[in-house]
């Protein structure tokens, strides 16, 4: 699995979740570029996740498909959940929503990584 | 006017954050619970199972909170419980007797392989289900 892909949705997530969590602690609704922050997550974990595919299919495999496949599909689902509950909530809340979502999203990475080490270590 | 309050709070403001972590756990927990049912089950029934009833359990306090309404109220406050007494007891079991449990779940070790969370998530939960249930007088 690409690490240099990993790394900058890892990156841009905490960035927006850093820009999230300024607005959350003076008190502001979540802006609009915040919300863009999280489509540019999602467009990069998109990405990431189509290069996977086309490793896997070029013989480089997570040792276990299923688990895999378990975290993709809890981890693309993460930031279309920030984007609607932050619209949701135009307080400082909403902020703290995408924080949550931006906090999440590098964890699963690492995880989704995990799951793919295991195979090319051993 | 008091009885349209509470209903309108539980889901709003700090409620709405509470549902996102509970909607990543309801994700994330279910998400486990089928790979591990769909790929190994015969390996730890137990565990897995009890990783399915966890998913079950954060779904239902999601969505109680999303609702909000004096009778999901009850319902997340049933399900928080259910949650804090489950992460507590599996994380004793796992403790204690690990062979019990040898597969993780969600509360094995307090939700140690979670940060945490899982025992601090339902704590917070039964905080803000007391404050926002408060009739405001």
């Amino acid at each position: 699995m690409n690490g240099t892909l990993s790394g900058i949705v890892i990156a841009l997530s905490l960035l927006v979740g850093a820009w999230a969590l300024v607005d959350a602690l003076r008190d502001r609704a979540p802006s609009r570029g915040q919300l863009i922050g999280l489509g540019v997550v999602e467009a990069a974990l998109i990405v990431l996740l189509v290069a996977a595919a086309i490793a896997a299919s070029g013989g480089d495999r997570p040792a276990s498909a299923v688990t895999f496949l378990g975290y993709v599909v809890t981890i693309v689902c993460l930031p279309p959940l920030g984007w609607v509950l932050a619209r949701l909530e135009p307080t400082r809340w909403g902020s703290v929503i995408i924080v949550v979502v931006c906090l999440t999203v590098p964890v699963l990475v690492l995880r989704l990584h995990q799951t793919w080490q295991v195979v090319t270590s051993g | 006017m008091a009885e349209q309050t509470a209903p309108r709070t539980l889901g709003t403001g700090p409620g709405r954050a509470l549902i996102a972590v509970y909607g990543i756990f309801a994700l994330s927990a279910s998400a486990r619970a089928a790979v591990q049912i769909g790929s190994k089950f015969s390996e730890a029934p137990l565990a897995y199972l009890l990783s399915a009833f966890a998913a079950a359990v954060y779904i239902v306090a999601t969505v109680a909170l999303a609702r909000g309404g004096e009778t999901w109220r009850r319902v997340a406050l049933v399900s928080c419980s259910i949650e804090l007494a489950g992460v507590v007891a599996v994380g004793l079991l796992s403790v204690f007797d690990a062979a019990a449990f040898p597969d993780d779940t969600v509360w094995t070790d307090f939700g140690r392989g979670y940060g945490y969370v899982p025992l601090v998530l339902p704590i917070i939960g039964l905080l803000w289900l007391r404050y926002a249930g408060r009739k405001p007088r």
